[in-house]
């Protein structure tokens, strides 16, 4: 214990006796650890907008459709809604909110112009808590139920259809028999979104309004489920699978949107990657650093080994000397990436390439995130490389032969 | 000056484990920038030629404003003879003429809402990849008659194939009714799933027919010989618009910004990360620099008083960390530049760009190009900063007092 006592206060001293080679190295681990850690922060921030409310139109962890919903996402493909053993699971804990939609394409036509949409039928009361329009409302009201019979459009859509808030639009779409439906519909509210595709591609309307236009009785095209945490929905989807019953398919987001969960396992991997090069670009530095130190020292070190230190003790000095480097200059990096990310919370606008952002599938608001998990892997990976990286001069000055070191001029 | 080359070199192997730690630090950095840059000029430019040629061309002719509203009376008035005129003015086969209109299209058991888009078949040969993309059938081959190709998911969702009919249902230039029936000859695959979800063409005279165009399209489609040329054919086509239209030629960057900020915001993302990665070997060079003067402040000292001016050591410290940075250079070109010859061949590919291809229209494998720009922009920089890094260590070199130095232990 003691000679640990020795061994950190002997390192910490030789660290300052050169004083600048020491600045120089620890500025460059503290660049390094700021750097890292700042910017996953950012890529994170960017793949967890995406997946959290970026492309994914209309959100849920885990939803329940048709089998063939997917390939054909027509009002013939419909469920029914959830039965009593399914809202049992529903009003667990585990579920933050859920919502049972009807979706169906459209076309919706104004005095001026025709566009094709995407028409959703909801529960307002349900969907406020899920998806992305009601905090979004930017004009006129949101639906008040199931029965309002009014409808809300995005901004540019509205701006496309040449209409206002106020006006009638014509809604048309297809019944179970393929027969065409069409139905008169005030727009009541406008809503707008960092993403101009969904401005342009999605209308709501309530939800039991839309059943009756389509002639589908209480049917819904699918039930959203949103879980805790969007990393690990499949233990609620095999919950939300056993009781849902036969006759439909119970998906992860994962599935659903393969390129989100593709980008999310990318991004995983790309951090670790990022973060294992901008160690050992300061591995060189510190390898050098270190060579250096011993390199000035072999007198005293053979002196020491001499006087009956053992060779151990030696490689214990040197890779405290280096550990020490490291902690020092990740201490102040990782409070200098807190210190840049806390200021940033409240979103960079990235306006400028929003539409680049929205072909990435990201918004153009960037919330950085700072996660836990980041730095401590930041961190561990810097410290544990570092060891690795000073083994071999700490190996060296313990093999020196005491004679030879101390007469070395 | 070859006697301070000299001078420089032998220096530089007085320690040559530090010399070969920072050039190898260089040599990483520079590995890794050749790698990177060179895969981001070969992602960007493919995501650009694949994006544009599938429909989108370089240039288009439209009315003003009809890019924002996409309004069916915003036109270009005769707009067959205009694209020839322009065809044989600029000299080209790469000009073609179209027209878009939203309808409801509805098959025996399916309506969506879709655009179609009016099209010269033989034009369509030279200005867009998507005729060559058949899967089924044929492409369009009459300028008046009844017939349609459609993508793959579309069809999939309209449950048609080749032979079927479909009927599809809008509003003409004037307001008026417009509907028509029309066989489905072909079926297309172009890889981007939300093209092949919304794509449908119709021959143009046929469209214009239908929805009463009276001669009239919408835009004028022009592809340049290559990327570089853009600019100038532009604003020839610009002198050749007639007068009393309101027409505007809208260049690829216009036509869709989301893909020019994709680009810009992946590379803003990059360069943060090279700028550490070059900020670091910068602190490489700067620590092994100036060890390398401070250790030799007596042998300065010397040669100060024997007469060499300080102007001059400096010099020859600069000429050091530039033989250093040339060697980094040089090794890290050879290294970078194999890899990228390699991957030139067998081409690249990582976890998640399959998803990524059908996002931004990549093929699933990168095949690296061998540009100048790639292989020498990265390792420049990285030299560059290391000349700048050896600036301190020359500026203590003025303040050098001989016969201080000479005592220096």
């Amino acid at each position: 214990m003691i000679r640990g006592k020795v061994t950190l206060r002997l390192a910490w001293r030789n660290l300052w006796r050169n004083h600048r080679r020491t600045l120089i190295m620890l500025a460059a681990v503290i660049v390094g650890a700021w750097a890292m850690i700042f910017s996953t922060a950012l890529m994170r921030g960017m793949v967890d907008d995406m997946i959290q409310d970026g492309i994914r139109s209309l959100p849920g962890d885990v939803q329940v459709h048709h089998p063939d919903f997917r390939d054909d996402p027509s009002v013939v493909n419909s469920i029914a809604p959830p039965t009593d053993r399914l809202l049992g699971v529903l009003e667990q804990p585990e579920v933050v909110a859920w919502a049972a939609r009807v979706r169906v394409p459209a076309v919706v036509s104004s005095e001026r112009n025709t566009r094709g949409v995407t028409l959703v039928g909801i529960d307002p009361d349900r969907e406020r808590e899920l998806s992305f329009v009601a905090d979004d409302m930017a004009d006129g009201r949101f639906l008040e139920s199931a029965e309002d019979q009014g409808l809300v459009v995005g901004r540019k859509l509205l701006e496309r259809l040449e209409t206002d808030l106020g006006k009638r639009v014509v809604v048309m779409s297809q019944d179970e028999k393929n027969e065409i439906v069409d139905r008169g519909f005030r727009i009541v509210g406008v809503f707008e979104s960092s993403m101009q595709a969904r401005e342009d591609g999605f209308v709501f309307a309530g939800k039991a309004t839309v059943q009756r236009l389509l002639r589908m009785g209480n049917r819904v095209s699918e039930i959203a489920v949103l879980g805790t945490d969007y990393r690990h929905v499949e233990g609620l989807r095999r919950r939300v699978e056993e009781a849902a019953g036969p006759g439909v398919v119970v998906q992860p987001w994962t599935e659903l949107e393969p390129y989100l969960a593709s980008m999310m396992g990318m991004m995983d991997g790309f951090v670790l990657i990022w973060i294992v090069v901008v160690f050992l670009a300061l591995a060189f530095g510190l390898v050098n650093t270190l060579v250096m130190a011993v390199f000035e020292r072999v007198r005293e070190i053979g002196l020491m080994l001499a006087l009956g230190m053992t060779p151990a003790h030696i490689r214990a000095q040197i890779i405290a000397e280096s550990t020490l480097l490291l902690a020092l200059g990740l201490a102040v990096g990782d409070v200098l990436a807190w210190a840049t990310i806390e200021p940033l919370k409240g979103g960079i606008d990235l306006s400028i390439v929003g539409e680049g952002m929205e072909l990435w599938g990201a918004s153009a608001v960037l919330y950085p995130a700072l996660r836990w998990e980041d730095i401590v892997l930041a961190n561990v990976v810097v410290i544990l490389l570092g060891f690795i990286a000073s083994l071999s001069p700490a190996w060296r000055a313990s093999r020196f032969e005491p004679v030879e070191a101390i007469t070395k001029v | 000056m070859a006697l301070m080359l000299k001078l420089a070199w032998r220096n530089l192997w007085r320690h040559p484990r530090r010399t070969w730690l920072t050039t190898g630090a260089m040599v990483f950095s520079n590995v890794i920038l050749v790698f990177m840059i060179s895969m981001q000029v070969g992602m960007y430019q493919m995501m650009i030629d694949n994006t544009l040629r599938a429909s989108t061309g370089h240039l288009q002719v439209q009315a003003r404003g009809y890019l924002e509203d996409q309004k069916i009376r915003e036109v270009v008035p005769q707009v067959k003879p205009l694209a020839k005129q322009l065809g044989g003015e600029l000299d080209l086969d790469t000009v073609a003429p179209r027209a878009a209109a939203f309808a409801l299209a509805s098959s025996a058991d399916r309506s969506y809402g879709i655009q179609i888009v009016g099209v010269e078949p033989m034009a369509e040969l030279h200005v867009s990849s998507l005729p060559g993309l058949v899967v089924e059938g044929r492409f369009l081959e009459g300028s008046n008659t009844e017939e349609i190709v459609i993508g793959e998911v579309l069809a999939r969702n309209l449950k048609a194939g080749v032979g079927d009919e479909l009927t599809f249902m809008g509003a003409g230039r004037d307001g008026s009714f417009a509907a028509a029936v029309v066989t489905v000859v072909g079926i297309l695959e172009s890889g981007n799933p939300e093209m092949d979800r919304s794509l449908a063409q119709v021959p143009l005279a046929f469209f214009q027919d239908v929805f009463t165009m009276d001669g009239a399209g919408h835009d004028i489609v022009i592809l340049a010989p290559d990327l570089f040329q853009v600019a100038t054919v532009k604003s020839e086509v610009e002198a050749l618009l007639p007068t009393d239209e309101d027409l505007v030629a809208l260049d690829w960057e216009q036509l869709v910004p989301g893909l020019k900020q994709a680009i810009q915001a992946d590379m803003s993302s990059a360069m943060f990360m090279y700028l550490v990665l070059i900020v670091l070997v910068a602190f490489s060079v700067l620590n092994t620099q100036l060890m390398s003067v401070l250790e030799r402040t007596k042998e300065f000292g010397i040669v100060t008083a024997l007469g060499v001016s300080p102007g001059r050591l400096g010099r020859l410290v600069l000429l050091e960390a530039t033989l250093m940075g040339l060697m980094g250079l040089v090794i890290g070109v050879v290294l970078g530049g194999a890899l990228v010859v390699w991957f030139s061949f067998y081409g690249f590919t990582f976890p998640g760009l399959d998803e990524m291809a059908g996002q931004f229209n990549l093929p699933d494998r990168i095949y690296l190009p061998v540009t100048l720009f790639g292989l020498l922009f990265g390792p420049s920089v990285v030299l560059l900063a290391s000349i700048l890094a050896t600036l301190y260590p020359m500026a203590r070199l003025r303040w050098l007092e001989p016969v201080d130095a000479m005592r220096a232990a």
